[in-house]
């Protein structure tokens, strides 16, 4: 081997370093980056502008347009804090059982129609714009609604259930991957003693799953928490704390994506909007941390 | 060994970099600069060889591109981009120096901070637009009193028998605060009156949407330009008056409201070539009805940003 090709071998290594270490570095500024310029804007609501933090996270009335009785403009977030958590909720409690049913079926019933067939089929929904949910919402979904509950059908339900076929896909991929992972010898072990087949997906294949399994849920609800235009259609978008499923109300994001475009920078309407997006920005934090801590115990548990 | 310090090396660059630009970040965040304005400022770098970018106005910005697309087929040399954002973003950039034109349903003076900012700005009414108030089909209401359109959007009326119709409750559907259109519905409608902490209608931000669901819901109202009407839903008459073009050019239609595009007291030739084109009778004379609006031409009336209407 000449000392050449040595020599070339090493460039090429620090090529490849210098490459992968600028991508690295790039996702890393951007990332510091946003999180930089939402604090910014998000917290001049309470630097600049005075807004105390309690009345924005408790406050019930949304009127940034409008002063109350002390002058300071009205951006009370706790009716879009209750709608986002509300409609995040009941979409998860709805497509959870789904999404668990179709792995287990998928992974221990019937594998090769599974993968091939079914899993393909459920990942097409995530190809499907949210907008074209949002019309099938308003289209079906609100029709439906008004039909049995009453009212005008726009409200949380109706949110939870478009919002439901929108995480399926990710609660189910991801299910599906976390029952599969399950190692084989757990399952015969239950065989050998003496389990059905029932018996052992729930004792010992779901229990021995449920780490990845809740991995999988916050990440579908991380995914609802932040969609906006699906739930924006259907939602009706009012700005009150929600007192049924069935009456209008509003989510952070619904609110911030209809707000955004129409507020000119630097005004007191605009910061409360960015105040709002630094909330989501928390919320996917604790979301994130939640995954992480579960990660950890999931391999604790194994080990 | 050696793997090891590269790594080293390398968490400390790309350390060392997030801290700076994250740092360069913070220093700048102050001065009230946006990502998006340095991103369009970008853009602008190009403006000598001829490139003219528009923000703003959705509702505006259907006629906005399809004017660019025939001056550009006359001028080869110039570039227009025409972006949506909503009247905002169009004032917001136009007053930072980000764009060439500003897009705004409103007058930029109901947006700014700083009101004196907006004289700063040359203001070119390029079309007029007139609103009107839509309900479902099952409504019966044919013809409503600007007084009771006023009381269904402060909640007063929640019944269309209230108004004369039948017995059936009002769902209130708005556009998002701060919306152009629901700007120019409220100073036209609501002349000022605060509407109660109290009454919360649904809102919804995009014509289209509440163009279907003021087909879909029972008892629903809203409001929307003359361009999105259709056969799904009912136009209202307001005082006997008919939702139609001649109606607002004399005033008896009081819903209305002027297309703006804002451009800087002192535009580069292309930009005041667009906007000369805009204003001239190619435009005036067929785009601007083709795409729903009324020719600013045609009015008898004018209107300032105060609303005071004087007789042209």
């Amino acid at each position: 081997m000449s000392s050449k090709q040595a020599m070339s071998k090493r460039r090429l290594e620090r090529c490849g370093l210098t490459v992968t270490g600028a991508c690295v570095t790039l996702v890393a500024v951007l990332v510091v980056t946003l999180i930089v310029m939402v604090a910014s804007h998000g917290l001049a609501t309470f630097t600049a502008d005075g807004i105390p933090l309690g009345d924005f996270l408790l406050g019930t009335t949304w009127n940034p347009h409008q002063a109350d009785a002390a002058g300071n403009p009205t951006v009370g977030a706790l009716p879009m804090i209750c709608g986002s958590f509300a409609v995040t909720l009941l979409a998860t409690a709805f497509a959870l059982p789904i999404a668990v049913g179709s792995a287990i079926f998928v992974v221990e019933v019937a594998p090769g129609f599974g993968r091939r067939v079914f899993q393909p089929l459920v990942e097409l929904l995530v190809g499907i714009p949210s907008v074209v949910f949002g019309l099938i919402g308003l289209t079906v979904v609100v029709a439906w609604t008004r039909g049995w509950a009453g009212g005008t059908g726009y409200g949380i339900f109706s949110g939870a259930v478009v919002l439901a076929v929108m995480v399926l896909p990710t609660i189910t991929s991801l299910s599906i991957d976390a029952v599969a992972a399950v190692p084989m010898s757990y399952r015969e072990g239950s065989y050998a003693l003496g389990c059905t087949r029932w018996q052992t997906i729930w004792n010992v294949v779901l229990r021995s799953a449920r780490p990845s399994l809740m991995t999988a849920t916050i990440l579908g609800m991380t995914r609802a928490f932040g969609e906006s235009l699906a739930v924006q259609m259907v939602i009706g978008n009012s700005a009150q704390v929600p007192g049924s499923l069935f009456t209008p109300a509003s989510t952070l994001t619904s609110i911030l994506t209809m707000g955004m475009g129409n507020e000119a920078m630097g005004t007191v309407y605009s910061d409360a909007l960015w105040s709002l997006a630094l909330l989501l920005l928390g919320m996917s934090l604790v979301f994130i941390l939640i995954i992480h801590l579960i990660g950890s115990k999931g391999v604790k548990a194994h080990a | 060994m050696h793997n090891d310090m590269s790594r080293r090396q390398f968490l400390g660059l790309a350390g060392g970099l997030a801290a700076v630009c994250g740092l360069g970040l913070v220093g700048c965040g102050g001065s009230g600069s946006s990502s998006a304005a340095t991103t369009a400022a970008a853009s602008t770098s190009a403006a000598l060889s001829g490139s003219v970018t528009a923000v703003g106005s959705t509702a505006l910005q259907p006629l906005v591109e399809a004017a660019a697309e025939q001056f550009m087929a006359d001028n080869s040399g110039v570039q227009i981009t025409v972006q949506g954002g909503g009247s905002g973003q169009g004032i917001t950039q136009i007053s930072q120096g980000a764009v060439q034109i500003g897009d705004s349903d409103v007058f930029a003076e109901e947006k700014l901070q700083d009101k004196s900012d907006a004289s700063k700005l040359t203001d070119n009414k390029v079309a007029v637009v007139g609103m009107g108030p839509v309900v479902n089909k099952d409504v019966t209401v044919d013809d409503i009193a600007l007084e009771d359109l006023k009381g269904i959007f402060c909640g007063t009326i929640t019944n269309w028998n209230q108004v004369g119709g039948a017995d059936e409750a009002i769902t209130v559907i708005n556009r998002a605060s701060g919306s152009g259109t629901r700007a120019t519905f409220e100073s036209n409608v609501l002349k000022g009156t605060t509407v109660p902490d109290t009454f919360k209608p649904q809102e919804q931000d995009s014509s289209g949407t509440v163009a279907k669901m003021v087909a879909e819901t029972p008892g629903a109202i809203s409001y929307l330009a003359f361009s999105y009407y259709a056969d799904t839903f009912k136009a209202l008459k307001v005082g006997g008056v008919e939702a139609k073009a001649a109606s607002v050019e004399d005033n008896t239609w009081t819903i209305w409201a002027y297309e703006h595009m804002y451009t800087a007291a002192s535009p580069d030739a292309a930009t005041q070539g667009f906007i000369d084109y805009m204003m001239g009778d190619e435009v005036q004379g067929s785009l601007v009805e083709q795409n729903g609006y009324i020719p600013v031409s045609g009015m008898k009336v004018s209107r300032d940003a105060d609303g005071n209407v004087t007789t042209n």
